[in-house]
């Protein structure tokens, strides 16, 4: 991993007295791509307004490059936002909205004119200079608040949810261009959604939140495959998850049967989450699994059947392309490797939520 | 047959609305004194009138005060609507409505406040006093057509521009003005026509000598009714139509695509 770039440091904000970001503490590192993922009110656009510096932390330090930019206003810090809604300035052209940093740091007239260039060429809008924001979709405008944050040169770029307002297709596109640009640029995106497929997509580095909180960090596949607690398993993808006990090492008693895992260091007998990804769910003949149960829904999905399986008490949510009629009597079997362990909930609220969703 | 009853419906209304203006108008191009018979069409009256320095005076006085009062009343109003937006939305709704309360008012309570005012303050009345009370009566207009612009505004903008390095006084006029100045226009023109025509809060907070073109109609007609009089109210009349169909244009033409501007 290169060098750490952004420190926050026991970050606390609150609004009306309502706790946003409860000592938040996150480092993020140059020529990441870390996405800030969560529920709305979680905190991730309040985390990134504290960065941007338009929102001041209650607690905390913010460090930048090894500097406390903290009481640092917006206009003076390195780094440049993207905003949700474009916030492109609608009276001036494209060129003169991509110029307008530039102005104001009285850079020469050649030297904006070729970065206006370079920043067209880079977000693939050439030749649209002096259109202006209302007559471009709203994907092409997203581009443009791209570039005109671009030209800047920050060393971080924010983008704050830029792609929510676009439909399905084009925000799929968008995901690839902004990585395209990410490592064309070599700079550091701090990246705020909602939407974990967008974060799997992209990302070098996940941060799961909820409620001011941050439950996990790690790599999209860390995160999807071995989520620490059930709201990450919940939040990030479906799955099936299942109170437990723990038996001893790599065996766990789910819903009364014994399953082989691969997990260690639980103790004996402690009670457990287990998380099962839908696909990891594997439909046998009901001698063949190792629990039985009996079809109850099935939906064709496209590229997979998702059918719920009444077994042991408990509807598991199973994904696979071969299908199983309604009724039809079915085993159930999981690989080990495919069960994932999680400590229970600690906190009152982090169980609430977990049953809420 | 629904459709004509319609047309003479309307034609009737409007008929009643213009046809006192219309005669005024009429008469003030009649070559014979006497209202009761045309003497042919003359522009005496006209020539008189600006000929008359008393008027012209007049002339003078109130266009002044309409222009300085529109213009100090659009800044204070263009100011109190950045701030009222910035606060929580039950302080700005009370303030929105104590702004309101004014221009429902009956025009002779203000007048009377703010001459009972002036006096409690020993100032003296002139056209000093004659501008106060016009800014004080001209806010409120500018703030109900700069209010719809800068709740339409996006406030990311803002923000944006500070973003791209912007100072705060760069962002707000490189940014948030230019959205504004539709808004920002029309009112001054509402607050200029207000200005122009109000004749009571002027009736009582100008001093003796010091007269608008509305006082010193009143004036001349308590003398008896001269033919100039008819020229003068015609010309004003025009005037703030003029002066209106402008306000009523201003928001529209912000819809039109502007040409893009060469870098």
């Amino acid at each position: 991993m290169e060098k750490e770039l952004i420190q926050l440091v026991d970050i606390s904000k609150s609004f009306d007295g309502q706790m946003v970001l409860d000592e938040l503490n996150l480092n993020i590192h140059e020529n990441e791509f870390v996405t800030l993922l969560g529920p709305s009110g979680c905190g991730k656009t309040t985390t990134l307004r504290i960065l941007g510096g338009f929102t001041n932390p209650d607690t905390g330090k913010v460090i930048f490059d090894g500097t406390d930019i903290t009481q640092i206003p917006p206009n003076k810090r390195q780094l440049n936002t993207v905003f949700q809604k474009y916030a492109l300035f609608t009276h001036m052209t494209i060129a003169e909205n991509i110029a307008f940093g530039l102005k104001v740091k009285k850079k020469s007239k050649s030297y904006i004119d070729d970065k206006i260039r370079y920043a067209l060429k880079l977000v693939n809008l050439e030749g649209y200079e002096n259109r202006m924001p209302n007559s471009l979709s709203g994907g092409q405008q997203q581009r443009i608040a791209i570039a005109r944050a671009i030209v800047n040169e920050p060393k971080v770029l924010l983008l704050d949810e830029p792609l929510g307002a676009l439909d399905l297709k084009l925000r799929q596109e968008m995901q690839y261009e902004l990585i395209r640009m990410k490592n064309e640029l070599g700079i550091t995106f701090v990246y705020v959604t909602h939407d974990q497929e967008e974060a799997l997509t992209m990302s070098d580095t996940i941060v799961v939140m909820n409620q001011g909180y941050i439950q996990q960090i790690g790599s999209p596949e860390s995160i999807y495959n071995e989520p620490e607690n059930a709201f990450v398993a919940d939040f990030i993808g479906d799955s099936n998850i299942i109170s437990a006990t723990m038996i001893e090492d790599k065996l766990v008693n789910i819903l009364g049967t014994r399953f082989a895992c691969v997990d260690t260091g639980f103790g004996r007998n402690r009670p457990v989450d287990v998380v099962i990804r839908p696909e990891d769910v594997n439909l046998v003949e009901p001698d063949q699994g190792t629990i039985q149960g009996v079809v109850t829904h099935l939906i064709f999905k496209g590229v997979h059947y998702e059918m719920e399986v009444m077994a042991a008490g408990f509807e598991w949510l199973v994904h696979s392309t071969t299908l199983f009629p309604v009724g039809k009597e079915v085993g159930i079997r999981v690989d080990p490797f495919n069960i994932q362990i999680m400590n229970k909930p600690e906190s009152e609220d982090e169980e609430a939520v977990a049953i809420d969703i | 047959m629904k459709n004509t009853a319609k047309h003479i419906y309307t034609a009737l209304i409007f008929l009643f609305l213009y046809a006192p203006i219309a005669t005024l108008m009429v008469l003030s191009f009649n070559a014979s004194k006497t209202r009761s018979k045309w003497g042919g069409f003359t522009i005496n009256w006209y020539s008189r009138l600006f000929q008359n320095e008393e008027i012209l005076e007049a002339l003078g006085n109130t266009l002044l005060i309409a222009v300085v009062s529109a213009f100090v009343a659009t800044i204070i109003g263009t100011i109190a609507c950045v701030a009222m937006t910035g606060m929580k939305k039950r302080s700005r709704t009370i303030l929105m409505g104590i702004t309101n309360i004014p221009m429902l008012n009956a025009e002779i309570v203000t007048g009377i406040s703010l001459m009972l005012l002036f006096i409690s303050m020993g100032l003296r009345f002139g056209l000093g006093t004659i501008l106060l009370s016009h800014i004080t009566f001209n806010i409120p207009y500018v703030i109900l057509s700069v209010m719809p612009r800068m709740k339409q505004l996006n406030p990311s903008t803002y923000e944006a521009a500070l973003d791209l390095g912007a100072s705060h006084v760069t962002a707000f006029f490189k940014v948030v003005f230019p959205d504004l100045l539709p808004g920002v226009l029309s009112g001054f023109l509402m607050a200029f026509t207000m200005s122009l025509d109000d004749f009571i809060i002027t009736h009582f907070t100008k001093g003796a000598g010091v007269d608008t073109l509305s006082t010193k109609i009143y004036t001349e007609v308590k003398k008896g009714i001269k033919p100039e009089m008819y020229a003068l109210s015609t010309l004003i009349f025009i005037t703030v139509l003029i002066l209106l169909l402008l306000v009523n244009m201003a928001p529209a033409k912000n819809k039109t695509p502007k040409n893009p501007k060469p870098l």
